[in-house]
């Protein structure tokens, strides 16, 4: 790709970019969100037009004008977010749109016909299961099967990782390695450094819609590649000091609570959080801990146990009593829970606020200056990147959404007494990441009492004091210092000592 | 006194598929649009548009046959107009929907007043001949019940076959219900959602056009302000709860115009018209309150793609 411009409205996300991949090599492209990488792969796939610049694939120039004609081009994309139909099979999702010949759909052959596929392919997959029901894992699989199957010979994943639990990455980064060694070329998008070190042989970086620089992964490190990402070095966030733990907050005990399709999915929790302590819980998704988030947030109803809050019972609370108990959440689902998308910067910053003084004033008018004054305060204070407080929050990035949601759970007199962050980092860049991340220390340095649900094993280690572990409803502790090979035997429910 | 079998005779159940016909029609139009994603809520205007310009072309030709062909073009165009203002202009769906029923509303006596000089209905034309199927007609009562009807009542069951066997046999079908599913995932397979989508529209605005040309035409052999009736409406209600689904889309549409049979017999026999009139639509709430059982649309309906 030569000279690569693509310019957006008000945007350049990509300014003259020059990238070149070899065949046969996992090439990786890191940079921070929207540093263009997705842009400019979104134009290799077809999925955008370039403002300027050309393409070249064995040295000839094409147009790729859709993704099919990408296709056509032997180039394949795994999106980040699936592009998989849920409610059909997996056979039928890896061959739709390139279907056999006939007019008529044979169900079994098909099945056949991608088992086979699959097999041959190294990626043994059920032709027959309900795309849906499968795992994040496996549904990446299907998309992989997807690729190849259009026969593609460039293969371009997006992010992939951002999704696996370390036991499905160490399975992906087989796949891939297996597909290099058939010839095929993958590039790999991605902005964890210790993930691209690992599987690519050359390391391409874009900052800011421009190219940085390509490097060969074994002449450069972590430091190195984060220093070329963000423009600067980049400390990493950690407790500077000793935590000062103070008098027990939270009180779980026996905690039991049913998951959303009735299961149990809390076996009786029992643990306890003090005030300036980061208490991280650990685990791979789906083992309980967004059930648990949602309990104590006054989201879902526990079958079972109680939970205090400085001896005040808070089982079965709503989560309006939760914030008037000083209980803030960082939600997992951002646009889900963080945020209302169609509300304004100003608007979200106020949530859950809104109902209180000094937002609240006589007859329940909103009090419109008091409220734009604080937005501007925490705007600047978060330094969140808004062209005004009225903007509505969906054209903000990822990573200025939860600096809004950090300013937020601040609150806007009183500190937290008890913050829950769940997934608090999920899909941000290294400068964002480290943003919440000193901002959890901060609050908990301000003896708020700090509970981190993450399943970023780094994270936790991190900047926590103390870990659990979560997996399968129930909790283990970890010893003090633990290293990843013991959290990461507790995680699948082994134990050092077995 | 009037017994009940009175009533429950075998003109009743003739009466029942003679006023399914059209339901089913313009529901299995339905269903192909919306497993693509587009709704259609301009199915009653599409019908009228259909009704209309079958009896025009009939009135002007003296051939029903042209009617049926021009109220199947007259569908589809308007349809088409939807399609544009949807897919590639971004609109609402509903809000495109009710501009087309709002046209046909309108241009539908005006037409008729400028013709006939009279806005509420047209003068009697040619209406499409009876058939009857040789050997069946000659069984007792089933007999009666199958015939004679318009040739129009005869093309659902083939519709809702060949509807059936292309979205769920063939490898167009997947695709379509790809696209409603989730377009972008469609797309990025290589699959011109856009194209698909226009297609299936005006797919359903020509069935909706049939349906409509098999009121006027095949029914009364005149064209009457009000004889579409909400009919369009109730068709979007047979189509979800049929599930999205030709061969359910053809048995509820039987209970449907059971209940619109009634309601036109129960008229004759002096029970207050107002009242049974309403027979079909409490049919379509207790229906659409899951009395049938929970259904579920295609998970892009009403989303436009932009790519």
């Amino acid at each position: 790709m030569r000279q690569i411009t693509k310019d957006f409205p008000g945007v350049r996300a990509n300014d003259a970019v020059d990238f070149k991949v070899a065949q046969g090599e996992i090439h990786g492209l890191l940079g921070e969100n929207g540093a263009g990488k997705s842009v400019l792969m979104g134009i290799l796939y077809g999925l955008y037009q370039p403002t300027s610049g050309e393409i070249f694939i064995h040295g000839r120039a094409v147009a790729i004008r859709s993704p099919a004609e990408a296709i056509a081009l032997k180039i394949g994309m795994v999106h980040q977010h699936f592009m998989l139909i849920s409610n059909m099979t997996v056979a039928e999702n890896i061959v739709l749109g390139f279907e056999p010949d006939g007019y008529f759909w044979n169900r079994k052959e098909i099945a056949q016909r991608v088992a086979q596929f699959a097999a041959e392919a190294k990626l043994p997959i059920n032709p027959e299961e309900t795309v849906g029901q499968l795992s994040v894992g496996a549904q990446q699989r299907v998309e992989i099967l997807k690729v190849l199957y259009r026969q593609a010979q460039i293969l371009i994943l997006d992010e992939p990782t951002a999704v696996l639990t370390p036991q499905e990455t160490e399975a992906l980064f087989r796949a891939m390695r297996a597909l290099r060694d058939q010839g095929k070329t993958i590039i790999f998008i991605a902005h964890k450094l210790k993930e691209v070190l690992s599987i690519c042989d050359r390391i391409t970086v874009l900052c800011r819609g421009k190219l940085v620089g390509t490097e060969d992964a074994g002449a450069t490190d972590e430091s190195k590649l984060a220093e070329m990402m963000v423009g600067t070095k980049v400390v990493p966030a950690t407790r500077i000091g000793e935590a000062t733990i103070g008098d027990r907050v939270l009180e779980v005990k026996d905690l039991t609570a049913d998951g959303e399709r009735g299961e149990r999915a809390l076996e009786g929790l029992s643990f306890e959080l003090r005030a300036g302590e980061i208490l991280g819980i650990a685990g791979v998704e789906g083992n309980g801990q967004t059930e648990l988030v949602e309990v104590l947030t006054g989201l879902r109803r526990p079958t079972g146990g109680k939970v205090f809050l400085s001896e005040a019972d808070l089982s079965g609370i709503t989560p309006r009593t939760a914030l008037d108990y000083g209980i803030r959440h960082i939600p997992e689902d951002k646009r889900k829970r963080g945020i209302i998308p169609g509300f304004s910067v100003k608007e979200n910053l106020i949530l859950g606020d809104h109902c209180r003084p000094p937002f609240k004033g006589r007859f329940s008018w909103l009090m419109e200056r008091v409220i734009r004054r604080f937005a501007d305060k925490r705007i600047e204070e978060f330094q969140i990147q808004t062209p005004s407080r009225d903007t509505p929050i969906d054209s903000l990035s990822g990573g200025n959404q939860q600096r809004l949601i950090v300013g937020r759970v601040y609150g806007h007199q009183k500190r937290p007494t008890l913050l829950i962050a769940a997934q608090p980092t999920c899909g941000l860049d290294v400068q964002a990441t480290r943003y919440v991340r000193q901002k959890l220390i901060e609050l908990s340095d301000q003896g708020a009492a700090v509970l981190l649900v993450s399943a970023d094993l780094d994270e936790v280690m991190a900047i926590s004091d103390r870990i659990l572990v979560i997996h399968n409803g129930r909790l283990h502790e970890a010893s003090k210092r633990p290293s990843r090979q013991e959290l990461g035997l507790l995680m699948i429910g082994g134990r050092e000592d077995e | 006194m009037i017994g009940i079998w009175d009533i429950l005779d075998v003109a009743l159940f003739a009466a029942m598929i003679r006023m399914a016909t059209p339901l089913v029609l313009a529901a299995t139009g339905g269903v192909i649009t919306e497993r693509s994603g587009v709704i259609n809520i301009g199915l009653e205007g599409m019908m009228m548009l259909g009704a209309l310009f079958g009896v025009l072309t009939s009135y002007w030709t003296g051939c029903p046959w042209l009617g049926v062909i021009a109220a199947m073009v007259v569908g589809g165009l308007a349809a088409a107009i939807h399609a544009l203002v949807v897919i590639r202009f971004n609109a609402n769906h509903i809000v495109s929907g009710l501009g087309i029923n709002f046209i046909a509303l309108g241009l539908a006596p005006f037409l008729s007043e400028v013709i006939w000089g009279s806005r509420g209905h047209s003068d009697i034309v040619t209406g499409l001949p009876r058939w009857e199927i040789p050997l069946i007609k000659e069984i007792p009562v089933i007999g009666e019940i199958l015939g004679p009807h318009s040739p129009t009542v005869f093309m659902i069951l083939a519709i809702v076959i060949i509807a059936n066997i292309v979205l769920f046999k063939t490898k167009w079908g997947l695709r379509i219900t790809a696209v409603g599913e989730f377009a972008k995932a469609a797309a990025t397979a290589g699959i011109p959602v856009q194209r698909t989508r226009y297609i299936c529209v005006i797919i359903s605005g020509i069935l909706a056009g049939l349906a409509g040309v098999h009121m006027s035409l095949g029914h009364l052999s005149m064209f009457t302000w009000g004889m579409i009736g909400g009919r369009g409406f109730i068709a979007l209600a047979v189509m979800i709860s049929g599930n999205w689904r030709p061969y359910r889309v053809l048995a509820i549409g039987m209970v449907f115009g059971f209940a619109d049979a009634l309601q036109i017999r129960l008229q004759g026999l002096g029970v207050p018209v107002h009242f049974m009139q309403m027979i079909p639509f409490l049919v379509t709430i207790a229906v659409l309150a899951g009395v049938m059982g929970r259904s579920r649309p295609p998970a892009d309906i009403g989303k436009n793609y932009e790519p």
